[in-house]
């Protein structure tokens, strides 16, 4: 008797201590910490603070979230999951398989979900046929954005229409002293401008052969070295200190008049809009030349994790305002991107955010959405860092684009099982 | 050379002598270098920093970036600078190199003065735990802090680098030790002093410069460690590093490149510190443990 | 009653050495071998994004590491950074030292000085690094700036030299601290011997290459243990320098681990590389504590 009190006052305090503040609170595991990210996150933010919930930031910097992946996968192990984290792709699906996710099933029937979510962006928010994440936004990948002014002292007021006027229009800015192409050195940006190359070199069915169903001839082919080549030629239109850069700082130079464009997923806008930029008037987006009409996009989704008790209801709580219409329209507003939600009206969005939905949803409609490569939505992780391999190695040396293509094949093959 | 300074008397050996100095302190400026520009950066506004040279003194002297950095800087949604992970660190650091140095002291003077069978053996098992990467243990380690309760948490690094540190102040203290003559030992014994009477009566207060040496190798290690804190602690439990990498990272479009060098300075001022008021105990210390001649 | 309670003092004062000492034994024994033997057995597995014990597939991680390319730049990058690194910092260390060993006033602010790096995490020190490297930003800049404009320094985007700015960086961070290893042997060698030396007519030069130098080879082996370990490890020196690039040029086996291991899923071959590394500092650190422990034995 007195050995059972003692076991359970132990057991009790043991509780008492294991479990995290009890306070309704979400913990967010996410890699949104600039700018423009950061301003768009915080409506969410407040939208649960709002209904009572307390905001647990857990930011993780390095674009692309490889770090905040590590994090991720101690706190898993450590068996002290995040409430939600952001996270994208075949990265939802695999963190899925391991059985780590909640199932938001009953929220997501009552608020029907599946009505409203493209089939496209499903494929990843559902495992098993079970929801496990809240798709955020729709991001497309092949844009480029252009600093207007320049562009118009060069003699251009309407975006280049083929790769040969992309071209021409980067001499001419090399030739007037700016630098041509605003980048950034890192593994993931260089593959965010390889799949807008493949693309436009290719079209979609290579890109899809290529890139999705990852088939060796495909990317092998004589298509492929030509988009190596064309991964040669832009090289030549960077300045000689973009190794290392974040992209929102190459986004800072075409904002300072320094650079003429860049090509970067719409994220980008953010930046743009951040620093007091309007869309037609400081600066253009148009698609990246030679993929009009198709969209490479990601989507950048909160997976909800297994967690206990009370958390599990301000998780829930957290679900569902992020696929509420209001937010996704306030939130896409900000950080440039599209709803995930294809039922949002439009009217709060600028001119390139139109053109983003418009160009969505045809893109959807005729079979050209595409998952990007660069940003986990076409190949699992292991796949998609092989090519980052390949691709960064080619920008960055003076590699053939012959060797690069058998490197690529090789290198894909190995990563493939 | 000596024969030369003799032979050509005293402008020669002066000759030697400027050209000694004059090496030494180029090589003061190749150490300094990097400080000097973080220290400069630091008091420098942005616009100055773009448009200046790098190794000019500010033009504008301004001590708003430390402000910043301190108390205001964005580390992801919460601005309100690193001063809380500042606290972090010193709530993991000071544990861990207490509870490490004293049972380094311990085991030192275990494998010195109470030999067993073996000891040898002991002291090498423990010795080799120094020497492994930290990236071996990172799977497994996760997992043991999850079971245990401490994942993300300050306890949950005390542990690690206790774990992690052990190896280095045994092999500190036992080094010196070693050279501790056994007599007074003996002596004491057959006085009839017990264990702890002996350590804390006679070894303990001779060994001052060892533990100078142990505390500054281990609260620099500990304090800079960026592997341990990325991997097993994010968020609000984070050390001091794993924040200032985040606060690097985590641009609001423009670098604030002052900022971020204020607060590097911040991050690295306790090592800094004990490195310039303890230095010189630590080359004494090196001389009579750990390096033997 | 009482024989019993002395007989328990008894054993408790007998074994009171070895009590202290358990735990930290314990804790060793946890923490360093099991977790190898742990990792050891994650490298025999298909573990992907999480440890899979179930999945054994024997050595077949290992052959995929040694197929993989950046395993072989990782291990090329080692090899040219770890000699360089190791000789370079040797070398430096004997000479700070025997420099401040002359006699010099300001002998204290000198060491404070050559030392202070080794207090800094590279992750403080690497920003400051990175700008100074940069083309665009730094040192080539500043040099434009004073007027003299041919002045090239890039290696730092260069993907061929880029692996030697992190050479220079991890000089700078560690060689102090071989300096004030050797000045400590130094001080520890007794002075009537060179006042003999000196007598005999040996020239400062002579003094040290015949009768100081060879005295140190306890620090020489000291000081090599000690950078081969860092050298090896050296993790927060790539990652806040180049990121391992340009492109992964400067991949070295510490950030090849941490990739594949956490970034990648690729678990298993991650822990295959963990392995590689921990035998590659055993084949140098073993023979070490052996000479170690033996050289004790004679006392």
């Amino acid at each position: 008797m007195k050995y059972n009190l003692l076991k359970s006052t132990m057991l009790a305090s043991a509780i008492a201590v294991t479990l995290p503040a009890q306070a309704a609170e979400v913990e967010v595991l996410h890699w949104w910490t600039s700018g423009g990210e950061a301003a768009a996150l915080n409506v969410l933010k407040q939208d649960l603070e709002g209904q009572g919930i307390g905001w647990k930031d857990m930011p993780v910097a390095g674009g692309g979230g490889t770090e905040a992946m590590t994090v991720l996968r101690s706190r898993v192990q450590a068996g002290n999951a995040p409430t939600a984290v952001q996270m994208l792709g075949f990265d939802i699906q695999d963190w899925a398989a391991e059985g780590a996710t909640a199932n938001l099933n009953p929220l997501a029937k009552k608020e029907g979900w599946d009505k409203v979510v493209p089939a496209a962006l499903q494929r990843f928010s559902k495992h098993g046929g079970n929801w496990v994440a809240s798709p955020v936004n729709v991001h497309s990948t092949n844009w480029v954005w252009a600093n207007k002014k320049i562009l118009g002292e060069l003699g251009y007021d309407q975006p280049p229409a083929s790769w040969g006027d992309f071209i021409a229009l980067l001499d001419k800015a090399k030739s007037k002293g700016y630098t041509a192409l605003a980048h950034g050195g890192q593994a993931w940006q260089d593959a965010t401008i390889f799949d807008g190359v493949v693309l436009s070199t290719g079209g979609p069915y290579f890109y899809k052969k290529a890139m999705v169903e990852l088939d060796s001839e495909a990317l092998g082919s004589d298509t492929m070295k030509t988009a190596f080549d064309r991964m040669r030629q832009l090289r030549g239109y960077v300045d000689a200190n973009f190794s290392g850069r974040d992209w929102n700082l190459a986004s800072a130079m075409v904002i300072e008049n320094k650079a003429a464009v860049q090509i970067m997923g719409d994220w980008a806008k953010g930046e743009f809009i951040n620093a007091g930029k309007k869309p037609g008037e400081d600066f253009m987006c148009f698609r990246v030349p030679g993929t009009q009409g198709m969209v490479t996009f990601n989507s950048d989704q909160f997976v909800m994790f297994k967690v206990g008790g009370s958390s599990a209801k301000s998780q829930m709580a957290m679900a569902k305002a992020v696929m509420s219409p209001k937010f996704q329209s306030a939130f896409n507003v900000v950080k440039g991107s599209v709803p995930a939600r294809t039922d949002v009206p439009n009217t709060d969005f600028d001119a390139c955010g139109k053109k983003g939905m418009k160009d969505l949803a045809e893109a959807s409609a005729s079979g050209m959405l595409m998952g990007s490569m660069a940003h986990g939505h076409a190949a699992p992780a292991a796949v998609k860092n092989a090519l980052y391999d390949v691709v960064t190695n080619h920008f960055n040396s003076n590699m053939s684009s012959t060797d690069a293509v058998s490197q690529l094949v090789s290198a894909i093959e190995g990563a493939k099982d | 050379m000596t024969d030369t300074l003799q032979a050509n008397g005293v402008s020669s050996a002066r000759f030697w002598r400027v050209a000694l100095y004059t090496t030494l302190i180029v090589f003061a400026v190749f150490y300094l270098l990097p400080l000097y520009v973080m220290l400069t950066t630091s008091f420098k506004s942005l616009a100055e920093i773009r448009q200046g040279n790098m190794l000019a003194l500010p033009a504008d002297w301004t001590i708003e970036p430390w402000l910043q950095a301190w108390g205001k800087a964005c580390v992801g949604l919460t601005c309100e600078g690193i001063n809380s992970y500042f606290w972090n660190s010193i709530k993991m650091v000071v544990p861990a190199v207490v509870i490490t140095t004293v049972l380094g002291a311990l085991n030192g003077y275990v494998l010195t003065k109470w030999r067993f069978t073996g000891h040898k053996w002991v002291f090498a098992l423990m010795l080799f735990g120094c020497f492994i990467p930290f990236q071996i243990v990172l799977i497994p380690m996760s997992q043991v802090l999850g079971k245990l309760g401490i994942a993300g948490d300050t306890a949950g690094l005390v542990l690690v680098h206790t774990a992690y540190g052990i190896g280095f102040s045994t092999l500190f203290f036992r080094n010196y030790y070693e050279a501790f003559p056994s007599e007074l030992v003996k002596a004491a014994m057959i006085d009839g002093a017990g264990f702890f009477g002996i350590f804390w009566r006679i070894l303990l207060p001779s060994s001052g410069p060892i533990i100078v040496v142990t505390v500054i190798w281990l609260f620099t290690n500990i304090w800079n460690d960026f592997l341990f804190g990325a991997s097993f602690a994010a968020g609000e439990g984070a050390p001091m590093t794993v924040a200032l990498n985040n606060l690097v990272n985590s641009s609001t479009g423009v670098k604030e490149y002052n900022v971020h060098m204020a607060a590097a300075i911040i991050a690295a001022l306790p090592t800094l510190l004990v490195y310039i008021v303890a230095g010189r105990y630590f080359v004494r210390g090196l001389m009579a443990g750990s390096v033997k001649g | 009653m009482s024989n019993k309670n002395r007989a328990i003092g008894d054993w408790l004062r007998h074994h009171l050495p070895r009590l202290v000492l358990s735990p930290s034994v314990a804790m060793t024994i946890f923490f360093v071998y099991g977790f190898i033997l742990y990792t050891a057995y994650i490298s025999m597995t298909k573990s992907k994004m999480l440890p899979n014990l179930s999945n054994f597939i024997g050595l077949d991680n290992y052959g995929k590491l040694w197929k993989t390319l950046n395993w072989q730049v990782a291990l090329d990058n080692l090899f040219i950074f770890g000699s360089l690194y190791i000789i370079i910092c040797g070398l430096l260390g004997l000479f700070l030292a025997i420099l401040l060993d002359q006699k010099i006033r300001t002998e204290g602010f000198l060491r404070t000085t050559y030392l202070y790096p080794m207090a800094l995490s590279f992750i403080v020190t690497g920003t400051a690094w990175k700008w100074f490297l940069n083309p665009g930003l730094g040192l080539e800049k500043s040099m434009h700036a004073l007027g003299w404009e041919s002045f090239k320094f890039d290696w730092l985007i260069n993907p061929e030299m880029a692996i030697y700015t992190v050479v220079i960086a991890g000089v700078w961070q560690t060689s102090g601290f071989v300096m004030a290893m050797f000045l400590a042997g130094l001080r520890g060698i007794d002075s009537e011997q060179l006042k003999a030396a000196q007598l005999d007519g040996a020239s400062t030069l002579q003094t040290y290459w015949r009768i100081i130098i060879p005295q140190l080879h306890a620090v020489f082996l000291s000081a090599f243990v000690v950078l081969a370990h860092m050298g090896i490890k050296s993790y927060d020196l790539v990652v806040a320098l180049t990121g391992g690039g340009p492109g992964r040029a400067t991949e070295m086996p510490a950030t090849f681990m941490y990739s594949y291991t956490f970034t990648r899923n690729q678990m298993g071959v991650g822990a295959a590389s963990a392995i590689i590394m921990l035998m590659t500092i055993a084949a140098i650190i073993v023979p070490y504590l052996y000479a170690e422990t033996r050289e004790k034995n004679n006392d």
